[in-house]
């Protein structure tokens, strides 16, 4: 119950923080709404813009991944991130941040309908990125019931543990926008970057030491492999740095890049960045896998003995118990079994608010859907000239509480796991879309023909690769190469076979 | 050259993401805790830090922090 109170503390002052920093906010404009006047400093923007990517995924989504899969968590997917984002940022966002400070556009769809002469094109870009957009906001709303529900020793049920998490980031995106949001990132990211490694030191004593629970894991055969990546292959591996050109397409990222002051903040946020990654997934993942050695501890040794039915099953098993299985082995609570085992409840506590940080970060997606619906489709359609900005950003708010409601009613039916949820649609979807700015920002030639055949086969692979199982996955590799490698052919073949834009928009475009 | 040099030291920083060397050994155990194939990654995370530290220093665009005189004008409605 005091870990339970202790979060309910901790998401009082995030709705304070979020609520404060509108009230300094200033004037009620779309800019200062949507991008925060495009004024955060550097220590803002690279708090925040690390606390945007880390999500519920990144804490409870990894730790489950590792403590099925093992170490491999770690490399497939923060260390390629370590190595791509950062790369991407330096590249591609600083020359959003200068087109964006030359053109005053607010969102990626502005700047690809401004830079390709297109209007219902840009359009279709929107729907496509909004669509896989929202899986990614449920993976919050999901992990919220998750953490409350695990802190509280099941007296939050998921249902509750959601909603709560929802109306809090409402609370704080609706009032706060931008600055608000910024705000409450920076401060979750300290929270845990502090307390993540308090957790390590208090679990690994409560082990009785690391050393003993890894040789514990090395004598099993069944969780050995787990310290190696032998049950990889090196094709699906690789393919797993495709999926971190997403992070530069997500428009959350895309538009907080607008949000910087000066460009040099830049500077600081690609070269930490990689250390933040550090920071943040290896407790995690080490913690996932060194779960699997507390086979005394109930909720573990009953996912351990779920996992050792599953690989037991006969191929002809009904398809309904090996999803079962898969659900009762699932690891995105093994966190919290260990605090609540280990940790005194005062810290397993702060611990707790310190997962809830890392769960709300679903509040940059929903703000930046709200910018990209009020800016690309209220606008665009006249809906500003017709009726005033106050209402544009009034519009901005009326949005994000439907599209709260929207996907909490989505978590609450959804029936795959965290990891499973992000990585199939949002992630293989926009990094595949990742082509459409490479050519919007270093190709001359491109056009909006190309734009859309690159729209359209996201929008079509995405949705076959959910209903087909095993689709795309050729040669052993994720869809996620497929779809970006067919991605930028078509961005190519199509915009050498069409009539460029016009030498005006081509030469402001120049850098 | 630089550039040239840069782009290959980028290269190789991908490549050694991919470690096949250690795809099959837990041990050592760096610390004596950490399986070899975990340690390595994290040490990647640190390469990668000093490489954006060098990009920052020698490939700047600073050129995109200035704003041109002409071409600018506001892409919203």
């Amino acid at each position: 119950m005091i870990p339970a109170i202790i979060v309910c503390a901790y998401l009082a002052l995030v709705l304070y923080i979020g609520i404060f920093a509108f009230r300094r906010g200033g004037a009620g404009t779309a800019e200062e709404y949507f991008l925060a006047g495009r004024s955060l400093g550097p220590a803002v923007f690279l708090l925040s813009l690390f606390g945007t990517n880390m999500t519920a995924f990144t804490i409870l989504g990894s730790a489950g991944h590792a403590f099925g899969n093992g170490i491999v968590t770690f490399s497939l997917m923060a260390s390629a991130s370590a190595f791509v984002i950062p790369l991407t940022l330096f590249f591609m966002g600083t020359r959003m941040w200068a087109l964006g400070k030359r053109h005053g556009f607010m969102t990626p769809v502005q700047m690809f309908r401004d830079r390709w002469e297109c209007g219902h094109i840009g359009t279709a870009i929107f729907a496509v990125q909004a669509a896989l957009l929202v899986p990614y906001i449920v993976i919050g709303v999901m992990g919220g019931g998750t953490a409350l529900r695990g802190i509280s020793g099941g007296l939050v049920p998921f249902w509750l543990g959601g909603a709560i998490v929802a109306m809090v980031v409402m609370s704080y995106v609706f009032f706060g926008g931008m600055r608000g949001t910024a705000f409450v990132n920076t401060f979750q990211t300290v929270l845990f970057l502090t307390f993540g490694a308090i957790a390590l030191v208090v679990i690994g004593r409560g082990m009785g030491g690391f050393p003993a629970a890894i040789e514990s894991l090395l004598a099993s055969p069944a969780t050995a492999p787990l310290l190696t990546r032998e049950r990889i292959s090196p094709w699906y591996y690789f393919s797993y740095t495709f999926i971190p050109l997403s992070t530069i397409a997500f428009p959350h990222i895309a538009i907080f890049c607008l949000t910087a002051r000066r460009m040099v903040q830049f500077k600081r946020t690609v070269i930490f960045y990689p250390l933040c990654i550090l920071a943040i997934w290896l407790p995690c993942v080490f913690l996932g896998v060194a779960a699997n050695s507390l086979r005394d501890v109930p909720q573990i040794g009953q996912k351990l003995e779920a996992r050792a039915s599953l690989a037991a099953l006969p191929a002809s098993a009904p398809a309904e118990e090996r999803a079962a299985l898969r659900r009762q082995s699932a690891g995105d609570d093994v966190v919290l079994v260990m605090l609540d085992r280990f940790a005194p409840l005062w810290l397993a506590g702060i611990l707790g608010a310190g997962i809830m940080a890392a769960v709300m970060a679903s509040d940059s997606q929903i703000l930046a859907l709200s910018t990209m619906f009020t800016e690309d489709v209220f606008a665009f359609y006249g809906g500003k000239v017709r009726f005033g900005e106050q209402v544009q950003v009034q519009t901005g708010r009326l949005f994000v509480v439907l599209l709260t409601i929207l996907a909490y009613a989505i978590a609450l039916r959804a029936p795959q796991g965290i990891f499973d949820l992000a990585v199939q649609y949002a992630f293989s979807g926009y990094a595949a879309l990742s082509p459409l700015l490479v050519a919007a920002l270093f190709w001359k030639r491109s056009t909006k023909w190309g734009a859309l055949a690159v729209t359209l086969w996201v929008a079509v692979a995405v949705i076959y690769t959910s209903q087909v199982p095993g689709a795309l996955a050729w040669y052993g590799l994720l869809p996620v190469v497929p779809m970006t490698v067919i991605s930028s052919i078509l961005m190519v073949a199509v915009s050498l076979a069409t009539p460029p834009p016009s030498p005006d928009t081509v030469r402001r475009y120049a850098l | 050259m630089n550039r040239l040099l840069l782009a290959a030291v980028v290269t190789a920083l991908y490549l050694l993401h991919q470690d096949v060397w250690f795809w099959r050994e837990a041990r050592p155990l760096v610390f004596g805790f950490l399986p070899v194939g975990l340690a390595y990654h994290g040490l990647y995370c640190v390469a990668v830090s000093l490489l954006m530290w060098t990009l920052t220093r020698i490939a700047w665009p600073a050129h995109l922090e200035s704003s041109p005189e002409d071409g600018t004008r506001d892409v919203r409605r």
